[in-house]
Parts: structure tokens; C-alpha cells; sequence
């Protein structure tokens, strides 16, 4: 249980992975590995991320490498079909073809969701994301193609598989799980104060983390 | 061996190219901008991740391989973004032919005056 609540290594370190991911772009983009381009790379990218600062990230949980895997596949495959779909749709003869927006309701309030489900949508089968307001947590998607209800509800179970598959990889879940006498602890969850999320708040996230796990000895 | 993949090379970069025409085609003959950015992010993505598969199938250098999985994975990740920032401005600015919409849930929302 406590293992739910305790977060992951990377996920602790947002900046640590940063740098990681910058140094990595950079050696990539000199093609060889040697010492002199993981050390240059690290300067650069500890220059880069000292001068331009990113905005705090609310990443929870644990990243879970199998299931980021599937997910990888999943959209890999979707995007194969989809890409044949469109590319059918747009050399096709007959008038001109006919589409919905969809509003879609997202179950969890987390903004790292919000935005993977975004970026895959615009990969998957059939939609472009026009609106997302991560407040009243929808987002509003036109479907290329979706002519009748029967479609729109086949997209909005499509989004729903997704969104299952990214809570799976677990990097988006910032809520407490219920402790071992099955009650949750209402008041260590950052979630329930929207503001707390504004900030960076790393240190209150991890005290709540604490708290959590001695209340379940 | 070799040769082997050169012909898987040669297919790969066929098939993106294909794909990138149908791109093309999209963008020309779809009715709105809302349809025509389907074009631009599917079609365009996969035909270029297909190509950049197949350039590196030919090439097989180390060196200029990480670039292509540099140029693929970017493409990725930003193709989407374009895609939701042009078609959000493209709703706003009536870029959409409601006369092609079999539903429209975000028409009552933007009725809304606090917007």
C-alpha cells in the first residue's frame, strides 16, 4: 500500500531527469558517445536549464516501464491505422466528408494526463484536440469522419481505453490510495487544494507522503 | 544481407512518401481547416517516421542513425502540439464548416461571455 504512495526515484527529481534528457538529446546529436560529449552535454544542458527555468510539473506515482511500453505500441499501431484512415478519407471521391467535436470528460484532475491524452489524441485514430481546459477537466475533440452517434461513442471509448492505459504507466497519479483499513486520508491528498498544485510543492507532497505511510502502521 | 536491407530500406521509404502525398492531397482537398490539420498530423507523422526508418535501414551508421531518431521523435512530440494550437485559433476564428458538423458540443460553451 505504502509502496503506492512512495514515489519513484525520477519522479522525486524532476530536474535530475532534465539534465539526463538534454545531455541525452545532445549526444544523440553528435552521433557518438565519448566522455567529451557527456560532459559537454551535462554543461549545456545545466546552462540551459539554469537560464531558462521550466514551470514545476505535478508528476506523482511511480513510473511503471512495462505498461509506458504498451502504451508506446498501443499509439504506434494507432497511428499506422489512423494514417491509412486519413489518408483514404482525403483521396476518396464523393462530397465532402462529415465530422463531430466530442466533448470528453477526463476522470483524473491531473495536468501530465491532460497532456499525454492531448498528444496521443492527435495521433490516434480520427481526432484533433480544438479545446482542453484542464479547470473543468474536458477536452473537446473534432473526429474526422464521425457522421452519426454510433461514431462518437465508439471515440469515446476509445479515449477511455487511452486514458486507462496512461494511468497505468502510473506517472500521473498524484492521489493517496486508500490505506490497508480502506479510508483515505483526506487531508495528506495535495489534490484537494487546487492551489497547492500552482506551486512547486515537492516538499509538502513528500511530507504527505510520510504522514500517509506512518498512518498506516 | 545487404542487400535485404536495402529492398526493406527502399519499401519503408516508399511507403512514407505515399503516405506524405496522401498528406498533400488531404490538405488540399478536405472541406475544412478543422480536416485538413488530420492531414497534417496522421498521415504527415507516420509518412515521416516511415521515411526516417527507411534512411536509416539504407545509410546504417551509427552516427546519422541517433539524428534520425532524433528528427522522428521530435516530429512526434511536436506535430500534435501544432495541431491543437492551430485548431483551437481555427474554431475561434469560424476556420470550421458547421454545415460538415454531424455534433457540435463545444457550440454552447462558447456561447459563454465570461470566455
Amino acid at each position: 500500500m505504502s509502496a503506492e504512495v512512495q514515489r519513484g526515484w525520477f519522479t522525486r527529481r524532476p530536474r535530475v531527469l532534465r539534465v539526463l534528457w538534454l545531455t541525452l538529446v545532445w549526444v544523440l546529436l553528435w552521433g557518438t558517445f565519448s566522455w567529451a560529449n557527456l560532459l559537454g552535454g551535462l554543461a549545456v544542458a545545466i546552462v540551459v536549464l539554469a537560464l531558462f527555468p521550466l514551470p514545476a510539473v505535478s508528476t506523482g506515482g511511480r513510473l511503471r516501464p512495462l505498461a509506458l511500453v504498451r502504451v508506446f505500441l498501443d499509439v504506434a499501431r494507432d497511428l499506422v491505422v489512423s494514417s491509412v484512415q486519413v489518408a483514404w478519407q482525403s483521396v476518396r471521391p464523393g462530397p465532402p466528408i462529415r465530422s463531430s467535436i466530442v466533448a470528453v470528460e477526463v476522470s483524473e484532475d491531473s495536468e501530465l494526463l491532460m497532456a499525454m491524452l492531448v498528444e496521443c489524441l492527435s495521433l490516434v485514430p480520427g481526432s484533433v484536440v480544438v479545446e482542453a481546459s484542464a479547470e473543468e477537466r474536458m477536452l473537446w475533440a473534432h473526429v474526422l469522419g464521425a457522421d452519426d452517434d454510433a461514431a462518437v461513442e465508439r471515440f469515446r471509448a476509445q479515449v477511455a481505453r487511452l486514458e486507462a492505459d496512461l494511468l497505468a504507466v502510473g506517472l500521473a497519479q498524484v492521489r493517496v490510495e486508500p490505506t490497508s483499513s480502506g479510508r483515505t486520508e483526506a487531508g495528506t491528498d495535495p489534490l484537494d487544494d487546487p492551489e497547492e498544485l500552482l506551486e512547486d510543492d515537492e516538499p509538502d507532497r513528500l511530507d504527505g507522503a510520510v504522514r500517509t505511510r506512518e498512518a498506516d502502521r | 544481407m545487404s542487400d535485404v536491407l536495402d529492398l526493406v530500406g527502399a519499401v519503408f521509404l516508399l511507403l512514407g512518401a505515399l503516405l506524405a502525398l496522401a498528406a498533400a492531397i488531404g490538405l488540399l482537398r478536405l472541406p475544412d481547416v478543422l480536416s485538413r490539420m488530420h492531414a497534417a498530423t496522421k498521415p504527415q507523422t507516420a509518412g515521416l517516421v516511415l521515411v526516417v526508418i527507411g534512411a536509416a535501414l539504407l545509410l546504417r551508421t551509427s552516427v546519422d542513425t541517433w539524428m534520425l531518431v532524433l528528427v522522428g521523435a521530435f516530429q512526434l512530440i511536436t506535430a500534435p502540439v501544432t495541431a491543437h494550437l492551430v485548431g483551437r485559433l481555427a474554431y475561434r476564428s469560424g476556420g470550421v464548416r458547421p454545415d460538415l458538423l454531424h455534433r457540435d458540443d463545444l457550440a454552447d460553451r462558447e456561447e459563454d461571455p465570461a470566455r
